[in-house]
């Protein structure tokens, strides 16, 4: 049986057979490389698809020569037992670094090697790469919409401001720290509403009106989330305890709100109240787009938010309520010192998830017309000084998105590390 | 007393509530109503719709209904919720089980996959393929042909369309297959449980599926032609396909955004109910004396499938909720169709938002009705 195994090494001629392997997967990835980066062939002798599928098979007997259940070697061990434990595994590692390998030239060339940033035009795109210059140029427009550029210092000084006031709470002295959650369940929304009303939208003060149908961008983006995402928990916190109350009615209402929110897309919510909502109101009452939207996505993520408390709430176990009972506490004085401290710790990760997707869902406002960064790449896409660039603008808006969301799905992995308690 | 108090009042306070709130937004709905000269009603319904739609499974013109548009649009969102379902389970059950590779390279491909999709907006996603990456595909006459008869273009994906005779008489086949299967499965559980004995039904089953049908060809007079897309000049310097099924770009975009998003969800789903299975019961099948796919198919994927399922249900319901983004890039969904065009044209906001929503509402209340059902048969009795 040694003819069938002589691709097969053993513990005394794993070095020259490693050695082999190695050489041939090699020169396998180097024909590949070439390939990719210098649109050499070097295979050009052999004949039409053998060409492309020889690099594939050189490496496929050289990683089948360097499999071994235990040669002595760290480094050898480690390589075989991640990529290379048989050979359909070899196979597919083999195709994934062939794949990354051509595909990096082009990527690369597109996005950087024949890229342009400088000049103010589309005439400085010369290059066949992406045209950065675009995002250069329209870089304000996406960050704030059409809010006016020399008022543009008052969004970020409202934004710092609600952040800074944000983190009030690392900084609060102990004897304070019962109103907490008074303070971020009411004061600090309120705050934040009165900071963003009177520094965005001016018009006291000194300050000069800007109506919401300018406001855009990114930081519009910031504006609802940041506005849904305060309002939608304490509500959803209600319907949760609704929904587990023992009162029929009320169990009832609560179960009907948040199945009726839950079965309907966001963007037909997002209709009704562009379109519908209007209808219902007091005849001489306005409300504005904006703050008609905001509700109806707070509305939306409440019902979520609910589901997520809920669970929290049922996987706390009896003994708790009976304990709290026993102690002769009510039903508020049970759930606020007792049951709710436990259920939200255990929720955390949850109710990261809904707001996660609170802000995904954000770009969605732009089909009631609001000029959130999905909206404003639309418009720039369509001006005609700078027609064909939808490529450039989209990547740059997912790239965007994408650190905003990844980093808050991982800040949401540490919040449940850090929260997480032993039962 | 004060029980009877403590039980009713918060009872009665909420209905108080939320009647007073419906009161008041039908009051101001009356008002104002009555002052713009609106009638409520769904009378609209049945008068002649005069718009048309670019992509209707159904015939479809001006001359129908609202009521037919509405059906057009269900079908349309029905459509493309079900061609996404199929590609994200494949892609997600794939990524799923790749994440469980114990090769690095495969593993943190599909880590990052997950990653990359599911954390940028899916309405961009539908915007970078339906704005950027579709517009760069070939004219209809410069394009190639993919697997020889297909043309993958600017303007839509053409196929070849399947002309079929005595389609019914193909069906009639196929649903006896089926009929014969489930009974042939029942046979089989029985003779299991009385006597012992192992039917390979699988085998069976597909014999039964391809054959039936096959033999309608030969014997029921069933044939099938199939018409290929041809390029056709229209004037100077436009092309275009004649013949065949054309798939417009709206559709690709909106299917490959669905099934790309959605199947990071998906992969989570298989990855969770694949670990959840723990590994003694794989090894105590082992020690029972099963043969490795009898460990796979009776011990190991029915507890995860019971993990995998329901929350999998709950993505593809996603997907549907999901799919109305299509009125963003024009795809004649139920929201573009019937929220959108019938409601500039009528103005019945009321009536036809609250029809949209509900239908939303129907589709998610069954799907959930019959998961919950579902769920309860499926649970681990325990004694």
């Amino acid at each position: 049986m040694q003819t069938i195994n002589f691709l097969k090494p053993n513990r005394d001629n794993i070095k020259n057979y490693s050695i082999i392997g190695s050489f041939l997967v090699l020169i396998s990835l180097i024909d590949v490389i070439s390939n990719a980066f210098l649109k050499t062939n070097l295979t050009s002798f052999l004949h039409g698809s053998l060409s492309s599928l020889f690099p594939l098979i050189l490496g496929l007997i050289g990683l089948n020569m360097m499999r071994i259940d235990y040669s002595g070697n760290k480094t050898l061990d480690k390589l075989n037992k991640n990529i290379n434990t048989n050979n359909f595994n070899a196979v597919l590692t083999l195709l994934i670094l062939f794949s990354i390998i051509k595909a990096l030239p082009p990527s690369l060339s597109w996005m950087i090697l024949d890229a342009n940033i400088s000049g103010d035009s589309k005439d400085a795109c010369t290059g066949t790469g992406a045209c950065w210059t675009y995002i250069k140029v329209w870089f304000r427009r996406f960050m704030y919409g059409m809010y006016p550029n020399e008022f543009h210092w008052r969004i970020n000084t409202a934004f710092i401001l609600v952040i800074a006031l944000g983190f009030v709470g690392y900084f609060m002295k102990e004897n304070l720290k019962k109103y907490l959650a008074l303070y971020y369940v009411i004061i600090y929304p309120v705050i934040a509403y009165l900071v963003i009303y009177y520094l965005i939208s001016g018009g006291s003060f000194g300050l000069q009106w800007v109506e919401t149908g300018a406001w855009g961008g990114l930081s519009l983006t910031f504006i609802v989330s940041f506005f849904c995402l305060i309002f939608c928990f304490p509500l959803g916190m209600i319907f949760a305890l609704g929904r587990r109350s023992n009162l029929p009615a009320i169990k009832y209402i609560s179960i009907c709100y948040i199945e009726f929110w839950r079965g309907v897309p966001l963007i037909t919510v997002l209709f009704m109240s562009s379109v519908m909502f209007p209808m219902f109101l007091p005849e001489d009452f306005f409300m504005d787009k904006l703050v008609r939207v905001i509700i109806a996505i707070t509305l939306f993520e409440a019902a979520y938010c609910a589901e997520v408390i809920r669970g929290g709430l049922q996987s706390l176990p009896r003994g708790q309520y009976d304990a709290a009972k026993s102690l002769g506490m009510g039903y508020w004085k049970m759930h606020i010192f007792v049951i709710l401290p436990q259920a939200l710790k255990l929720v955390i990760p949850g109710i990261a998830n809904t707001f996660l997707a609170l802000v995904k869902d954000t770009p969605l406002i732009f089909v009631v017309g609001l000029a959130e960064l999905a909206g404003m790449l639309a418009l720039a896409k369509t001006n005609p000084k700078w027609l064909g660039f939808a490529m450039e603008g989209y990547i740059f808006a997912s790239i965007i998105f994408w650190i905003i969301c990844y980093a808050m799905s991982k800040y949401s992995y540490n919040l449940e590390a850090k929260y997480k308690t032993e039962r | 007393m004060n029980n009877i108090i403590k039980k009713f009042l918060p009872q009665i306070l909420a209905v108080l509530f939320v009647v007073l709130i419906f009161g008041f937004l039908t009051i101001n709905a009356q008002t104002n109503m009555d002052n713009r000269g609106i009638d409520f009603g769904f009378g609209f319904l049945s008068q002649e719709s005069s718009f048309d739609v670019q992509f209707s499974l159904i015939e479809y013109s001006g001359s129908d209904s609202y009521a037919r548009a509405f059906l057009v649009g269900l079908l349309n969102t029905l459509l493309v919720s079900f061609i996404s379902i199929i590609f994200c389970t494949i892609l997600g059950v794939i990524i799923g089980v790749a994440r469980l590779s114990s090769n690095y390279l495969i593993k943190n491909s599909a880590a990052w996959y997950v990653e990359f999709f599911r954390n940028i907006p899916l309405l961009l996603q539908i915007f970078f393929w339906y704005y950027a990456a579709l517009r760069a595909l070939p004219l209809p006459e410069k394009a190639n042909a993919w697997f020889g008869v297909t043309y993958m273009t600017v303007k839509g994906y053409y196929i070849p369309a399947m002309v079929w005779e005595n389609l019914n008489v193909f069906l009639y086949c196929g649903l006896a297959a089926i009929i014969s299967i489930i009974v042939l499965r029942n046979y089989a559980n029985n003779l299991r449980d009385t006597q012992g004995k192992q039917i390979p039904v699988l085998l069976y089953s597909i014999a039964l599926l391809i054959i039936l049908p096959l033999l309608s060809f030969l014997f029921g007079g069933v044939s099938l032609e199939f018409e290929l897309p041809q390029l056709k000049k229209l004037s100077k310097i436009s092309y275009i396909y004649e013949g065949g099924i054309s798939l417009p770009p709206e559709l690709i975009a909106l299917v490959l955004a669905l099934s790309l998003y959605t199947s990071t969800f998906v992969a989570e789903c298989v990855r969770a109910g694949i670990e959840g299975v723990s590994k003694g019961q794989k090894e105590a099948a082992a020690s029972v004396g099963l043969t490795p796919n009898q460990v796979l198919k009776l011990v190991i994927m029915p507890q995860a499938l019971r993990i995998i399922i329901p929350p999998t249900t709950n993505q593809y319901l996603n997907l549907t909720k999901n799919s109305s983004l299509a009125a963003a890039i024009a795809y004649p969904d139920l929201v573009l169709v019937f929220a959108g065009t019938a409601l500039m044209q009528t103005g019945k906001a009321i009536e036809i938002v609250s029809i949209t929503m509900l239908t939303y509402l129907t589709i998610s209340l069954t799907i959930a009705a019959i998961m919950n059902w579902y769920n309860k048969k499926i649970e681990i009795k325990e004694k």
